[in-house]
C-alpha cells in the first residue's frame, strides 16, 4: 500500500476492482465503512460477481475476468477525453511532459521490438531521449507528439465505451457512470482510493493492471494524499513482510537484487545500480544502493566481509535464469531435477496451479520436508482420499518428514500489515506438542550442517562457516535479536558528515535509521528498509499509543511504518508545486518556506526545495512514470491481453495468445484450452469464513462455511439442468474436481465480442485434510502460467466447462 | 477492591483487568416467566439496546464465530446446500445466523444483496416469556435484556410457540431452550456483546438505547441521501418495540430481509392462551369442582332401594318381568 | 338371544342376591389405568397451564420430568381410551330412550324413578361421558403431538403450533369438567362405584338404573344354574 489502512477512512470514493475487501479483508475493509459512514464517501465496486463489497457499494458494475486492462485505460481515455485530469499534478509530478524515443510505438496490440520466438521485447527504445547533458527532454507543453501524454493520449484511444462494453462485458451505461464518479476526484480536493488484491496480481498480465490503475491515479493527482494512493491489500497478515525480507528466488532484503550469472563481480553488479537522476535536481534515492548491499554483506557475514574481497559479494549466489519462481521451480521438480523440497509455512498442493502435475512433481522428490503448524495436503500428498487425492501411496517413493512450528499466536515478533506497518506482537499461548519455532528449526539445521562443512569440507564452505551467528543462544535466536539485525548498527564510530569530530553513533550501537548506513563497512543492517524498527530508543514495533492528532489516520506514534515510520509514500506530492496542500483540509506535509512539516514524516530531504526536488523520490525522474520506461517486461503502458484461457479473441489482434512475454513451458502449453472446448470462464476467490487452508482445521471455522461449492448464475443453472445445492463435476484440460452448486443472480452471463460468456465461481478453501467436510480447489483445474514480470499463476482467468452428476462424491 | 461495572456500551477497548462487580442482578429482573407477582426492582437500569445496520454489514460471520466462541457452543459440522447461510438455520449452539437474500430492486433496477443478522430481538413484550410456564426460565431485566435461565427450563418449546419472531431452539441434548442473551454476562461487567465486539465494520454497536436510536437517525440521514428513501429504523412497536433494532435501507418492507415480520405482535392465540384460558379454564375447572362437592353435601345420593333389589330378585327368579 | 342392551361377557354372578357382572377384570384394569393417566395428565397439564400450579411438577420430580412424561401418559390414555372405544362403541350408540332421559334430566336429578325410561347398560349422561372423552382425547392427542416439542418440533408451523395450545388447553379444561362430572356422578349414584372395582352391581341397582340391560342379562341367564 502507498498509504495505510487507517488512511482509507480519508478518502471520497473507493474503487475496489481487483479484489474483494470486505471478503478477503474485513477488519481492514472496517475504514472504508468509516469513510462511508462519517465523510459520505462512496464505494464502487467492479467484479465478476456481485460479492460482499458489492453488497455495501454505492455502485457495481460486473466484468469479465481478465479484461482489467481494457477497463482501466477507457477510464483513463474517458477521463482525457473529458478533461479530468489534474493537470497541476500531471504536469509536475508526472513523466507526461518526457520525450520518448521516436522508435518505441504499438500497434495491433504489440509494443515494438517483438520476439515471438524468445516471447520477449526489446526494450532498447522504451526509453526518454536524452540530452547532451544526460538529463531527459521534456515539453512542458505537453504539445510535443513524442511526449508521454501525447503517446498516451493516443495509447488509450481505442479504449473506448463500447469496446469496453464489448470486451469486459460491462454495460456501457455502468461503465460511463463509473467514469463519472471517478472523473469528480481529478479535482484538487476530491480523492479517490483504490483497493485490489489478488483478483488483479493473479494473471498472466497482473502487473499490467496495477500499473493501469496506477497511471489513473496519477492523473487524477491521488498518489500522496491522504485517502488516496495505489493500495495492495495482502492476503496474509505477514506476506507484506516477506517481500520485503526479500523471501524469493531474486531478491533479497529490502528489495535488493540477488546477482545474476553475467554480474561476476560486486562493481559490474553495481554498474547497473548507479540510478543517476534523468532529471536535474532529483532525489533517485537508489543512488544508496551500495550503501544497502554493503551494509547487507556486513550483516551476513562480518568481518569476513572486507573492501578487499568486495564485501563477500562472491559469497552470494548467482542466478542462471532470471528466477526460481514456484512455477519454475515445480516445473523441474516434475523433470526429476529437484531432490529435496523443503516447504516452510506454504501449501502448494492447494496454492498453486495444476494441482496434478503437483503432484507428480512432489513424486519425484526424494525428501520432502513441510515446516507447518497443520497438517497440510502437500505433507499428505502421497496419502489416498479416495476422489479427494487419488494416488497410489505405493507408487510414491518420497520420504516426508513434517516439522510441527508453532503458529502466530504462540510466537513473538513483528508481523508487517499491507500498510507497511511492522506491528510487533507477543506470545498468546504456548505451542502444543512438540512443535517448535521456525527459527529453533533452521539454526539446528544450520549449525549441523555448519559442522559437516567444519570437518568435511566442501567445494565453497565459506558462506557457510562464516555466516554470522552471534546469538546468546546459536540455537534459538531470538526474535528481538533478529529485529535488532534487521534494523542495524554501527560497526566502528559513526561521525557527522558535515562535522567530523562530531561523534553521530558509537560502535555497537543501533542505527537510529537507514539515512545511517554507510558503504565503507562501518554499518550493517539486515533490511534497509525496516532500519529504524529498533533503535537505541527501543522496540519501535512495539509502540501502543494512538493518539492521532487531528484525526489525520497518521497514528505516528503506533507501531513502526518502512520506511522511516512514513505512512503515506509520496506524501510530497500531497502538497502543490510550492509546497501547499492541494486541499487545505486533507493538508499532510507543508513547506513552511525552509523545511517540510505536517502529519507524517515527509518523503522528500526535509529541507529539499519544493520547486526544485520532485516527489518521486525512488524514481530516477523525480516524477511518476505514465510511461514506465523499461520497467516491466510487457510494455510502458498497459495494452489489453487476453487471459490465456479466454473466451474471446484478443480484440486487437486474434493472433495474440494471453501476454505474449509470459513464460510458458512446452508442457503446458499443450494442457491449454481454447473455448471451443472448453466454454466456461473460471475464476477463483476466497471467502470470509475461511483464510486459506488453515481455518478448515478450526471446527468453528468449518460449522460456518463447511463444503466446497461453486457459484453459476441463474441462466447457467438452467441450461445445465443444475439445481440449487446440487452436486457437480468442473473440468478442465487439467483435471476434474466436483461440488456442490450455488445457483445465484450475483452473477450474470455477460455478452462479450457477441458471445454470451458464463462465469463459474470457484472459492479455495478446500482439500482433504481438517474438520471441514473434503472438497476440492479450483487449482486442480488452473493453468500452470505466470505474470510475465512476477510469475504470480493465473488463477483468476481460465476455461472449463460443468455439468450436473446425480451422486457425487461430496458430503 | 472491586468497582462496580459501568453503565454498558458497545465494548471499544477490553476490559479492565481487575474484577468487577457484576451489574446486573438477580433484583434487576423486572418481569419473569410464571412468576406474576414479582418484587419491583429497587432501581431502573439504563434501556440498551443493540443496534444492527443492515446497510453496513458485510455478511462476514464474524458474530456468529464470536458468538460460538463466547458461549462455547459447539454447532456441527454441516453440508451446502446451495445457500451461504451456514448453520442453515438458527441452532441451539448458534444463537445468531447471517441471512442472505437477493433482491432485485423493481425500483432502481439494481441487484441488492440483503444480508441481516438474525437473532433475539429482546422485545419489551416478549412472547416466549408470556408463553413460558416454568417460573423464572425467561425473565427480562430492567435494562431490557430477555434471558433464558436454563436452570429452569423444562424445554417443552412453549417459548419457540410465544416468540413472533421464530428465534428459540430447544437442544436435543440437554433439553433446554436456547437463544442469544445478549451477552447478559457481558453486559453485567460493562462490555458490549461478542458479536458487537467483533464486528469489523462496526455494523453493531451497542449501548443504552436512546444512543442507538439516535445514531441510527445518523444512519438513516446518510442512506437517505444515497437515495435509500424508504432507509428507517425496525423497532416494532407491536410488541413494545425491541432491545435489538435494525436500520434497513428498505424499513417499508423489513420482510425482504429473509422474511422479517413486518408487524411482529405477539399472536391472538398467544395472548388467549396465556390470558382468558387460562382464567377462564381454571375457574371452569374449580366451579364444577366445588358445585360437585356442594351437591354431594346437600343433596340426597341416589341410593338403591330395597324395592329395586326385590324387584331385581323377581326378575331373576321369573314373572317379574312380564309386569314391567 | 338378543343382545341390544348387554355385553356379551355380562352376566349373572348370582341370583340369590342378584349381582350382575357389569365389567370384566380386564376393562376395570383398563379404566383404572385411564383414570390413572388422566388424573396424572390432569396434575401434569395444570403446572404447565397456570403458573400458581407448578409446584405440582414436583410429584413428577420436576419440570423436566414432567415436561418428559406428560405426552407419554397422553400416548397411554389415548391407547386406553382406544380400547374402551371400541369395546363399548356400540353399547354407546344414541338411542331413542336417550332423548327422553335427557328431557327428564330435572327427574334424573330429583329421583323421580319412576317418570325415566327403562335403559340398557348405559343412560345418555354415561353415552355423553363416554362420546366427549372419545372426542376430547382424540383432540388433545393430534393438538399435543403438534406441539411434542421434543420428537415432532416441526411437525407442524409455528402458526398451527398456536391454534395447537390453545386446542390443547381448552380440550384439557373441558376434559376436566367431563371428568369431575363422571367422578361425581358415579359417587352420587350409590353402587355405581363397585362396577369399576369388583366388576359387579347389585341386581336393585341394575334394576334402578339400567332395568332394560338386567332383564336382557336375566333372560340370557334362564335355563343356567343358578350360583
Amino acid at each position: 500500500m502507498t498509504n495505510s489502512w487507517t488512511d482509507i477512512k480519508n478518502t471520497d470514493l473507493a474503487i475496489v476492482m481487483g479484489g474483494n475487501a470486505a471478503e478477503a479483508h474485513p477488519c481492514g475493509f472496517k475504514w472504508v465503512t468509516e469513510a462511508k459512514a462519517k465523510r459520505g464517501a462512496k464505494l464502487i465496486v467492479v467484479d465478476p460477481r456481485f460479492t460482499r463489497t458489492a453488497s455495501v457499494a454505492d455502485y457495481y458494475a460486473p466484468i469479465r475476468p481478465g479484461s482489467d486492462i481494457a477497463f482501466l485505460m477507457g477510464v483513463i481515455n474517458w477521463c482525457i477525453a473529458n478533461g479530468k485530469v489534474q493537470w497541476e499534478y500531471v504536469k509536475n509530478y508526472t513523466n507526461a511532459s518526457f520525450l520518448v524515443k521516436e522508435g518505441f510505438g504499438w500497434s495491433d496490440g504489440l509494443f515494438n521490438g517483438y520476439d515471438a520466438e524468445k516471447r520477449v521485447y526489446d526494450t532498447a527504445d522504451w526509453d526518454y531521449q536524452l540530452g547532451e547533458d544526460g538529463f531527459a527532454l521534456t515539453d512542458p507543453t505537453l504539445s510535443d507528439p513524442r511526449c508521454v501524454w501525447a503517446l498516451l493520449k493516443d495509447h488509450v484511444a481505442i479504449y473506448t465505451p463500447d469496446f469496453v462494453e464489448n470486451t469486459c462485458g460491462t454495460p456501457k451505461d455502468r461503465f460511463l457512470k463509473i467514469c463519472e464518479m471517478i472523473g469528480e476526484c481529478a479535482a484538487p480536493d476530491r480523492v479517490m482510493t483504490s483497493m485490489y488484491a489478488l483478483g488483479w496480481t493473479q494473471h498472466s498480465k497482473g502487473a499490467q493492471n496495477i500499473r493501469g490503475m496506477a497511471m489513473l491515479q496519477l492523473i487524477l493527482g491521488n498518489i500522496g494524499l491522504r485517502g488516496g494512493g495505489v493500495n495492495a491489500l495482502r492476503g496474509h497478515s505477514n506476506i507484506q513482510g516477506l517481500t520485503d525480507l526479500g523471501l524469493m528466488s531474486n531478491l533479497i532484503p529490502g528489495y535488493l537484487n540477488i546477482p545474476v550469472d553475467k554480474e561476476v563481480d560486486f562493481e559490474t553488479y553495481m554498474s547497473t545500480r548507479g540510478n543517476a537522476p534523468l532529471r536535474p535536481n532529483q532525489t533517485s534515492y537508489w543512488q544508496n544502493y551500495r550503501k544497502f548491499i554493503v551494509s547487507f554483506l556486513k550483516a551476513m557475514w562480518g568481518d569476513a566481509a572486507t573492501a578487499e574481497n568486495d564485501w563477500a559479494y562472491h559469497y552470494l549466489p548467482k542466478l542462471d535464469v532470471p528466477s526460481y519462481d514456484i512455477l519454475r521451480t515445480f516445473e523441474m521438480m516434475a523433470k526429476g531435477e529437484v531432490n529435496l523440497y523443503f516447504c516452510q509455512g506454504f501449501n502448494p498442493l492447494l496454492s498453486f496451479p495444476n494441482r496434478a502435475k503437483l503432484t507428480e512433481a512432489l513424486s519425484k522428490l526424494k525428501l520432502l520436508v513441510v515446516m507447518d503448524p497443520l497438517q497440510t495436503e502437500t505433507a499428505h500428498f502421497w496419502e489416498n482420499h479416495g476422489v479427494f487425492n487419488d494416488v497410489d501411496p505405493a507408487a510414491i517413493q518420497t520420504e516426508v518428514l513434517e516439522l510441527p512450528t508453532t503458529c502466530f499466536a504462540e510466537d513473538e515478533g513483528a508481523l508487517v500489515n499491507s500498510g507497511r506497518w511492522l506491528q510487533w506482537h507477543w506470545a498468546g499461548a504456548t505451542p502444543p506438542g512438540q512443535a517448535r519455532r521456525d527459527c529453533w528449526i533452521m539454526a539446528n539445521i544450520f549449525l549441523r550442517l555448519r559442522d559437516l562443512y567444519r570437518v568435511e569440507g566442501g567445494k565453497f564452505p565459506d558462506p557457510i562457516l562464516n555466516l554470522t551467528w552471534d546469538y546468546a543462544d546459536p540455537y534459538e535466536p531470538s526474535p528481538e535479536e533478529l529485529a535488532k539485525e534487521m534494523n542495524g548498527r554501527a560497526l566502528a564510530p559513526l561521525y557527522d558528515a558535515t562535522d567530523p569530530t562530531k561523534l553521530v553513533l558509537d560502535a555497537g550501537k543501533q542505527l537510529k535509521n537507514f539515512s545511517q548506513l554507510k558503504d565503507d563497512g562501518s554499518t550493517m543492517c539486515g533490511c534497509w528498509i525496516f532500519s529504524g524498527c529498533w533503535t537505541e530508543e527501543g522496540n519501535m514495533m512495539a509502540r501502543r499509543d494512538n493518539t492521532d492528532p487531528d484525526d489525520t489516520g497518521a497514528y505516528l506514534n503506533w507501531a513502526f511504518a518502512w520506511p522511516l515510520n512514513r505512512r503515506i509514500l509520496y506524501n510530497r506530492a500531497s502538497a502543490d508545486i510550492h509546497g501547499k496542500a492541494w486541499d487545505p483540509t486533507r493538508k499532510l506535509i507543508e513547506w513552511d518556506g525552509a523545511k517540510w512539516a505536517g502529519y507524517d514524516v515527509p518523503d522528500i530531504g526535509v529541507t529539499s526545495k519544493p520547486e526544485d526536488v520532485m516527489p518521486f523520490i525512488m524514481t530516477n525522474e523525480g516524477v511518476g512514470k505514465l510511461f514506465a520506461r523499461k520497467g516491466l517486461k510487457d510494455g510502458p503502458f498497459p495494452t489489453h491481453m487476453e487471459p490465456f484461457e479466454s473466451p474471446i479473441d484478443n480484440p486487437l489482434n486474434a493472433a495474440i495468445r494471453g501476454n505474449p512475454v509470459a513464460r510458458v513451458f512446452p508442457d503446458d502449453l499443450a494442457q491449454m484450452a481454447t473455448s471451443a472446448e472448453f466454454p466456461l470462464v473460471g475464476t477463483s476467490y476466497r471467502l470470509t469464513e475461511h483464510f486459506h487452508y488453515w481455518t478448515k482445521h478450526n471446527k468453528v471455522n468449518a460449522a460456518l462455511q463447511p463444503e466446497f461449492f461453486v457459484e453459476i448464475s441463474e441462466e447457467l443453472a438452467a441450461e445445465k439442468g443444475i439445481a440449487k445445492g446440487g452436486q457437480v463435476r468442473i473440468w478442465s484440460k487439467r483435471g476434474q474436481i466436483w461440488a456442490k452448486a450455488v445457483v445465484t443472480k450475483r452473477i450474470k452471463p455477460m455478452i462479450c465480442a457477441g458471445k454470451t460468456v458464463h462465469v463459474v465461481g470457484m472459492p479455495i478453501h478446500w482439500g482433504f485434510m481438517g474438520a471441514a467436510q473434503k472438497g476440492f480447489g479450483p487449482n486442480s483445474l488452473t493453468p500452470f502460467v505466470g505474470d510475465a514480470n512476477i510469475e504470480t499463476p493465473e488463477f483468476k482467468a481460465f476455461l472449463c466447462n460443468i455439468e450436473p452428476v446425480e451422486k457425487g462424491p461430496l458430503a | 477492591m472491586t468497582t462496580r461495572a459501568p453503565e454498558p456500551t458497545t465494548a471499544a477497548a477490553n476490559p479492565p483487568v481487575q474484577p468487577m462487580e457484576v451489574n446486573l442482578l438477580p433484583s434487576d429482573v423486572v418481569r419473569a416467566s410464571a412468576m406474576p407477582n414479582l418484587p419491583a426492582p429497587d432501581r431502573q437500569l439504563t434501556k440498551v439496546a443493540k443496534l444492527i445496520d443492515v446497510s453496513k454489514c458485510i455478511g462476514c460471520k464474524a458474530c456468529q464465530s464470536a458468538c460460538i466462541e463466547w458461549n462455547d457452543t459447539q454447532p456441527e459440522l454441516g453440508v451446502n446446500v446451495g445457500v451461504y447461510e451456514n448453520p442453515h438455520d438458527l441452532t441451539p449452539d448458534m444463537f445468531t445466523l447471517m441471512r442472505f437474500t437477493e433482491y432485485e430492486n423493481p425500483q432502481t433496477g439494481d441487484f441488492e444483496w440483503l444480508i441481516r443478522k438474525d437473532g433475539c430481538m429482546h422485545c419489551e413484550d416478549p412472547g416466549c416469556l408470556k408463553a413460558c410456564p416454568a417460573p423464572g426460565a425467561i425473565v427480562q431485566y430492567s435494562n431490557g435484556i430477555v434471558d433464558f435461565i436454563h436452570e429452569n427450563c423444562i424445554g417443552c418449546g412453549y417459548c419457540v410457540t410465544g416468540c413472533p419472531f421464530d428465534i428459540p431452539r430447544v437442544s436435543k441434548v440437554d433439553h433446554k431452550s436456547y437463544k442469544c442473551t445478549l451477552c447478559s454476562d457481558r453486559v453485567a461487567v460493562g462490555q458490549g456483546p461478542a458479536c458487537a465486539k467483533a464486528c469489523p465494520t462496526q455494523c453493531i454497536s451497542f449501548g443504552p438505547k436512546d444512543e442507538m436510536l439516535a445514531h441510527a437517525e445518523d444512519r438513516i440521514a446518510d442512506l437517505k441521501a444515497r437515495g435509500y428513501e424508504n432507509a428507517g429504523i425496525y423497532d416494532p412497536q407491536g410488541v413494545g418495540g425491541t432491545h435489538v433494532i435494525y436500520v434497513l435501507h428498505h424499513a417499508d418492507q423489513p420482510s425482504l430481509y429473509a422474511g422479517l415480520p413486518d408487524d411482529p405482535q405477539i399472536s391472538p392465540l398467544v395472548q388467549g392462551w396465556k390470558g382468558p384460558a387460562k382464567t377462564v379454564g381454571l375457574a371452569a375447572l374449580g366451579l364444577a369442582a366445588a358445585g360437585a362437592v356442594l351437591h354431594g353435601l346437600l343433596s340426597r345420593p341416589n341410593r338403591v332401594q330395597p324395592e329395586d333389589e326385590m324387584q331385581a330378585q323377581a326378575l331373576v327368579n321369573g314373572g317379574a318381568e312380564d309386569r314391567a | 338371544m338378543t343382545r341390544d342392551y348387554s355385553e356379551a361377557g355380562d352376566h349373572l354372578i348370582s341370583t340369590r342376591p342378584v349381582l350382575v357382572s357389569r365389567y370384566r377384570w380386564f376393562t376395570r384394569a383398563n379404566h383404572w389405568i385411564i383414570a390413572a393417566t388422566t388424573i396424572l395428565l390432569m396434575l401434569s397439564g395444570l403446572a404447565f397451564f397456570h403458573p400458581a400450579l407448578f409446584g405440582l411438577t414436583a410429584l413428577f420430580g420436576g419440570g423436566q420430568m414432567a415436561r418428559w412424561l406428560h405426552p407419554f401418559l397422553g400416548l397411554v390414555l389415548a391407547l386406553g381410551y382406544l380400547l374402551i372405544f371400541i369395546q363399548l362403541v356400540a353399547r354407546n350408540l344414541p338411542r331413542r330412550d336417550d332423548v327422553v332421559w335427557v328431557k327428564h334430566f330435572r327427574d334424573v336429578m330429583d329421583q323421580n324413578e319412576e317418570k325415566l325410561p327403562t335403559l340398557g347398560k348405559y343412560n345418555a349422561g354415561q353415552k355423553f361421558v363416554f362420546w366427549a372423552m372419545a372426542g376430547l382425547i382424540l383432540l388433545l392427542l393430534g393438538s399435543g403431538i403438534a406441539i411434542w416439542q421434543e420428537y415432532f418440533p416441526d411437525l407442524v408451523t409455528i402458526p398451527d403450533r398456536r391454534i395447537a395450545v390453545l386446542v390443547h388447553a381448552a380440550a384439557a379444561v373441558l376434559m376436566g369438567l367431563v371428568f369431575i362430572l363422571h367422578v361425581y356422578a358415579a359417587i352420587w349414584t350409590r353402587g355405581t362405584l363397585r362396577a369399576m372395582t369388583r366388576g359387579s352391581v347389585t341386581g336393585g341397582w341394575a334394576w334402578r338404573h339400567h332395568r332394560k340391560w338386567l332383564r336382557e342379562v336375566a333372560g340370557r341367564n334362564r335355563g343356567k344354574p343358578a350360583k
